[in-house]
């Protein structure tokens, strides 16, 4: 049972990841009828948000300390940031402590802006392209993206933990009536799914119940009938391409102190969510949200000993088996509408 | 309007007549000499193959940075490095065999199939005598397999499998690096004398050869000195998250977690053991403890504080205090401005150990570059007394058994040495099981 709750957790931890990124994904592609492959880019972009404000935040000048020596014999110079010159070292550490909360501030405008440039900039020459053309050109963009970021931060995973009082496991098995140290889990991890379930809550609130999500919603379902109407749909949609982006961003951002941020990071979960967005069903919101967690609990499921002991190598395939079975069963996937992509 | 006096026959006629005829001196070359590529009297060509692209291109960058510095050296620049503190001191700053060293790179992008061709690029268009580097068992063994058809010398970079000497031991290839059965052998004693004989170990094991081979060899071990093996999981090589596969860990009834995890895995695999609170919990009444066999700064700088306190083994390190490594490092860090990495270290002291058997055998015919380093014998070069062992072309040397430091003092400062394990304890057999299935078979200088 413990086994089960915990493996439940994570499924919902993966699936918050997964929900976020096939959110932003379908957004635009139910908008801009655009399918992005750089979506991960974005991703991995806002955990670099993260790492940026991180090195920021820890700017220092350098103070020779004669007593200790570095690797080559010398005295050794140490870092002082400069925010514990104006601020004191206790304030100036709980500032660089907090680093990744304080990104979720910086990323949201700063990626609206990527969304904008990339939208305006590229993506908006290939609306009237074939998919391919589309898919080539956006994946085209997410390699550039990375070799960028592996350009400027290396190759190497770079830590950015969360903050200190987030550090540590909760224990909800002493909540359950189990034994102490039963079924823990990992505040960041229960942090990462709650800000998910915000985002997807507020993005689903602004499109359900703001005039512009209501127009946005109009042009999705009817872009020319919205067009005659008087209504610029086209500058909507680059909105909602930098909201997208934005919620990519945050999703990295949150991310970075569960796995340390690399410059591949992004294309690790596209593929996944690309199967979340096609098992949701294209265009579909509420199904990429159901579909991301779905996987992600029967991923969790599958990575079990006990599984894999009865179906070796489970692990490795059972979200894209679970894909083709939905596929055969369900063509449109869960929650898939009527004529989309099936022109 | 003028007329082309080209055509498409002469163009082909004229190319191939061209080609032939800059072919024509190598051919003659290699005739002439026995062996593939055999240099001109002026230069000579090194093929140094490392990944510049892909998740170990830090790593890379860093085995290039070392090539470069033994090819300074070896041409009689900078401070000389380790020249003057090898034992074999036939290598005098004058190139090799009077002819300055040259080098080319390719980019194996830590892929089989793309070391392989970068390989053989740089044989076959660079005329390269000696490929070099890597960081990757599985890159090791193909390109190592490519040398031995090609008649080239192969000096690997960082590989730790067993197969590369085992298995898949070539005679045209040779291993400075240190070996899965050598981490099991140095960590079982440390890990007995830290944690005791009764405990319960839980391994994760990256799905790909080397992770089966370091799995084989710390369990084998372990559970010679006591420990039980409670469950062993094999995980995806592309796995980033890998909450799922710890999460059972802490009911399982182990008490130790092994994560025979390399790079990027081992960065992720290690931090989301230590977030789920494996470092400060107790199971059988014990603390519980994680082991990552095998161990790069570089890797463990992705993990940031993690590391500390978690016992692994690394083939070298910078803080070592032996002339040799004094001198690789202030050579190093005085160039580039920080220490050379374990796989720095391996590829430059590869490069000497490939230019001093040149020189002693006075030749660099492969069957007598081989000669020269089958059994042979060496010190100065920052792991104490060393053996390249004619049987299976493996070096037996002492191996550092390291610890993820408390208390850094710098960003470079991240383990500590726990132990060296002197060579004897961590040498075995050349027919061990471990190592079962291969043979050398005999040298090949192509041609």
């Amino acid at each position: 049972m413990d086994q089960f709750i915990l493996q439940i957790l994570n499924g919902l931890d993966k699936g918050s990841a997964y929900a976020l990124i096939a959110l932003g994904l379908t957004l635009i592609f139910g908008t801009l009828g655009v399918v992005n492959f750089a979506h991960g880019a974005l991703f991995m972009l806002g955990a670099f948000v993260a790492v940026t404000v991180s090195n920021l935040l820890t700017l220092s000048h350098k103070v020779i300390d004669e007593t200790r020596t570095d690797f080559l014999g010398n005295p050794l110079q140490v870092d002082v940031p400069y925010l514990y010159d104006l601020f004191g070292q206790a304030t100036g550490d709980t500032i660089i402590d907090w680093a990744v909360p304080i990104s979720i501030v910086v990323a949201i405008p700063i990626m609206v802006c990527i969304g904008f440039i990339m939208e305006r900039g590229l993506i908006k020459h290939f609306y009237k392209r074939p998919h391919a053309d589309q898919i080539l050109v956006t994946f085209g963009l997410a390699i550039v993206i990375q070799e960028i970021v592996k350009y400027f931060y290396g190759a190497n995973p770079i830590p950015t933990p969360a903050p200190e009082a987030f550090i540590g496991s909760f224990d909800f098995g002493v909540i359950l009536g189990f034994d102490p140290n039963q079924i823990i889990y990992p505040y960041w991890r229960l942090v990462y799914f709650f800000f998910s379930v915000i985002i997807i809550g507020a993005v689903f609130a602004f499109l359900q119940f703001t005039t512009f999500g209501m127009v946005v919603r109009a042009g999705m379902a009817d872009r020319e009938t919205v067009g005659i109407l008087g209504i610029d749909i086209d500058k909507r949609f680059t909105i909602m391409f930098g909201i997208a982006a934005a919620v990519a961003g945050l999703a990295g951002v949150m991310y970075a102190p569960i796995n340390s941020p690399n410059y591949h990071m992004g294309m690790d979960f596209l593929v996944l969510s690309f199967v979340v967005v096609v098992v949701g069903g294209m265009g579909s919101l509420p199904g990429a949200v159901a579909a991301g967690f779905l996987l992600g609990i029967l991923e969790s499921f599958a990575s079990m000993s006990q599984v894999i002991d009865i179906l070796p190598g489970i692990n490795q395939i059972i979200i894209y088996l679970v894909a083709i079975i939905i596929l055969l069963t369900r063509p449109r996937g869960l929650m898939g509408r009527k004529g989309v992509m099936e022109e | 309007m003028s007329k082309s006096n080209f055509s498409r026959r002469g163009v082909l006629k004229t190319g191939m007549v061209a080609s032939a005829g800059l072919a024509l001196p190598q051919y003659l070359s290699a005739q002439e000499s026995g062996y593939t590529n055999a240099p001109g009297d002026s230069e000579v060509i090194l093929g140094f193959n490392v990944p510049q692209t892909g998740p170990y291109a830090d790593e890379g960058a860093d085995e290039l940075r070392a090539y470069e510095l033994a090819v300074e050296h070896l041409n009689g620049g900078g401070d000389g490095g380790m020249l003057p503190t090898f034992s074999s001191q036939e290598l005098d700053g004058t190139g090799i065999l009077g002819r300055e060293v040259k080098y080319v790179t390719g980019d194996t992008q830590t892929k089989s199939d793309a070391a392989r061709a970068s390989a053989r690029s740089m044989i076959e268009k660079d005329g390269a005598i000696m490929i070099t580097g890597g960081s990757s068992s599985g890159v090791a063994v193909a390109v190592q397999a490519l040398c031995q058809e090609a008649g080239i010398i192969f000096m690997a970079g960082l590989t730790h499998s067993n197969d590369t000497t085992g298995k898949d031991r070539r005679a045209n290839g040779f291993r400075h690096f240190f070996n899965s059965y050598m981490s099991g052998a140095a960590l079982a004693p440390v890990l007995e004398a830290a944690y005791g004989n009764s405990r319960k170990a839980y391994h994760l094991t990256a799905d790909y050869n080397w992770g089966y081979t370091t799995e084989e060899a710390v369990r084998t071990s372990t559970e010679a000195m006591g420990w039980e093996t409670v469950n062993t999981v094999l995980t995806p090589l592309t796995q980033t998250d890998f909450s799922s596969y710890i999460a059972p860990v802490l009911n399982s009834g182990a008490d130790v977690l092994v994560l025979n995890h390399y790079g990027g895995n081992m960065v992720n695999s290690l931090t989301n053991a230590v977030q789920f609170g494996l470092r400060d919990a107790q199971a059988n009444g014990q603390n519980f403890e994680i082991v990552v066999p095998l161990y790069s700064r570089l890797m463990a700088k992705g993990a940031g504080a993690n590391v500390k306190g978690i016992f692994g083994s690394t083939n070298w390190h910078w803080s070592l205090q032996d002339a040799g490594s004094q001198a690789f490092v202030r050579s190093f860090g005085t160039k580039y401005g920080f220490p050379p990495s374990q796989a720095a270290h391996t590829c430059y002291v590869q490069t000497l150990l490939y230019a001093d058997a040149v020189t002693r055998a006075g030749s660099f015919n492969p069957c007598a570059v081989d000669e020269a380093l089958e059994d042979f014998e060496f010190d100065g070069l920052g792991n104490g007394p060393t053996l390249y062992r004619g049987e299976d072309h493996q070096c037996f040397k002492d191996v550092l058994v390291v610890k993820g430091k408390e208390n850094p003092d710098n960003e470079f400062d991240l383990l500590e040495i726990v132990e060296v394990t002197p060579a004897a304890q961590v040498t075995y057999p050349a027919d061990h099981p471990q190592f079962a299935g291969g043979a050398l078979g005999s040298c090949n200088p192509g041609a």
